[in-house]
């Protein structure tokens, strides 16, 4: 029987078996991942995302680094209780710039993809260097050691990085970067052009402190998180996958 | 090559022909129980892709009969929950904030709401029953930095305090010590009066001569007794409450750098029936005027 002598050959061949066990796993991969490039409805059409304003970049980085994603997820999912805690559940648009995306699998702490203007610059630096100095309960490790200065001579490189993977950095936002990275510290100062490239960024000098920390960044990070959509523009039926 | 079926001579039944060192394994049939959960799995995934979104089509996918999708789901629980709480929340949307405290039934409802609300949403800085913290103003007493009525709380909570909301309430305390206003002996003596209003100063020299800053310098915002204004939050330093420290260093510190507590506007985040529910539970909590 001539497929019986195929198969003892595969059997038998350890590179072809290698070989054709590699297409057959691709193909199950493919057929999960391709419809997701390819179906219109994945990422949805909404007004207002943007990619992340050099500071805020750096905080994401920060959150990174930290490992923020191993108790916070980012991400409401479609449910009546998560909608009426942390706010609108979040689209796959929200997280389209992430790379790599922060949505997590782990709540040991809340949910922080609505996070954004829930509570004040104070309130996240002070719960940063001392969580249970605001909320006895929490089991949360400090993070005061963030109040070190923010290292920030390559930012730029950041975003060009970001571009090659696709998140639309255009040569006016590469070539402001450190300044616009500034600018978000420094209320008093001329933060037009900041606001123009990343509309809605949180402008402030968010530990208090006169030199950039990494804490700065984080908090800019937080405060901007879940607020770029307004979703008062949108009917349900637009938002259906 | 195995090709023709061999029989293991002692239980009689096939081989699949391999063989180690000696050993042949037999090639028994699958249990007829296994097979047929198998195909019955085979059959639920058949009406599964009819009823259900399954096969994708390029840029768009088979949407399956029942026409399911978790988010608009969502929508029809959320309006459900909407319904059937419909005939207090469109009674609270209708009744004046004033008057809601004088039905019991949206009174009631309104507590229960407000506390979840508050729980969820004000606990991390007023603390789990209102008591505050270091620069959050407990909400379970009844002195008020911003005005303690229904009106009060609630435009607070719509608003916010110096957030990014045109109707926010705003004020600010000027840097005393930081923009040289005052020296820093002056500034004692203002610190050291300030103490004696809570019979706390232990220098009545200074207090003295700190009494006389404090008049050309506070009162306008403090009020004379320094008692406080609520128009411009400026809270009463005579009662001992202290939002960051009644210790001379704080207050020191206060004059020299002075304080501008956020609060972010909720209106930005929560519906205008679910702040008043808030609001007339935080009256509740402490002494609402």
């Amino acid at each position: 029987m001539a497929h019986q002598d195929f198969h003892h050959r595969i059997e038998k061949n350890v590179l072809l078996m290698m070989v054709l066990v590699l297409i057959t796993i691709s193909i199950g991969g493919l057929v999960q991942i391709i419809p997701l490039f390819t179906i219109e409805t994945t990422i949805e059409k909404v007004a207002g995302v943007r990619p992340y304003s050099p500071l805020e970049l750096a905080g994401f980085n920060i959150y990174l680094r930290e490992g923020c994603y191993n108790c916070h997820s980012q991400q409401v999912r479609p449910f009546r209780d998560e909608v009426e805690r942390y706010g609108h559940f979040s689209l796959a648009a929200e997280s389209m710039y992430d790379h790599p995306f922060q949505w997590g699998s782990k709540r040991t702490g809340p949910d922080l993809a609505r996070v954004g203007g829930k509570y004040s610059n104070d309130w996240h630096v002070q719960h940063l260097i001392h969580p249970q100095a605001v909320v006895p309960e929490s089991v949360m490790p400090r993070y005061a050691f963030l109040l070190e200065p923010l290292k920030f001579d390559d930012v730029a490189e950041h975003l060009k990085t970001l571009k090659v993977l696709g998140v639309p950095y255009d040569d006016d936002m590469i070539a402001n970067a450190k300044a616009d990275l500034q600018a978000q510290h420094n209320p008093d100062g001329d933060t037009e052009g900041l606001l123009k490239r990343y509309p809605k960024a949180v402008v402030a000098k968010f530990s208090g402190h006169a030199d950039l920390t990494e804490m700065d960044a984080l908090v800019a990070y937080l405060q901007m998180l879940g607020t770029l959509v307004k979703f008062t523009d949108y009917k349900p039926a637009q938002l259906q996958q | 090559m195995a090709t023709e079926v061999e029989k293991d001579h002692l239980s009689g039944v096939e081989t699949t022909g391999h063989e180690w060192d000696g050993l042949k394994e037999l090639n028994n049939p699958l249990p007829k129980w296994w097979l047929y959960v198998l195909y019955a799995c085979i059959a639920w995934a058949v009406v599964y892709w009819v009823l259900y979104p399954a096969w994708p089509l390029g840029t768009t996918y088979t949407k399956g009969i029942l026409g399911y999708s978790s988010r608009a789901t969502l929508f029809q629980k959320m309006d459900e929950a909407r319904q059937s709480q419909a005939q207090y929340l469109d009674a609270i949307a209708k009744t004046p904030l004033d008057q809601l405290r004088g039905n019991a039934e949206l009174l009631n409802f309104s507590l229960a709401g407000g506390r979840t609300m508050f729980n969820e949403n004000c606990v991390p800085c007023h603390g789990a029953g209102g008591q505050g913290g270091h620069g959050y103003p407990n909400l379970a007493d009844d002195k008020w930095m911003w005005g303690g009525t229904l009106a009060d709380i609630y435009q607070t909570i719509q608003h916010g305090i110096r957030a990014d909301d045109p109707d926010t309430r705003i004020s600010q305390m000027p840097r005393f010590g930081a923009d040289g206003v005052l020296t820093r002996p002056q500034i004692d003596d203002t610190a050291e009066f300030v103490l004696s209003l809570t019979g706390t100063s232990t220098d009545a020299e200074a207090a003295k001569r700190g009494a006389v800053l404090f008049a050309e310098n506070c009162v306008a915002c403090h009020g004379d007794k320094g008692q406080g204004t609520a128009e411009v939050g400026a809270p009463a330093l005579n009662d001992g409450i202290w939002l960051y420290g009644g210790d001379k260093k704080t207050v020191v510190e206060t004059i020299t750098y002075a304080r501008g507590g956020v609060m972010p506007a909720w209106s930005k985040r929560l519906d205008d029936t679910t702040i008043k529910q808030l609001a007339v539970y935080v009256h509740e909590l402490g002494g609402g005027k």
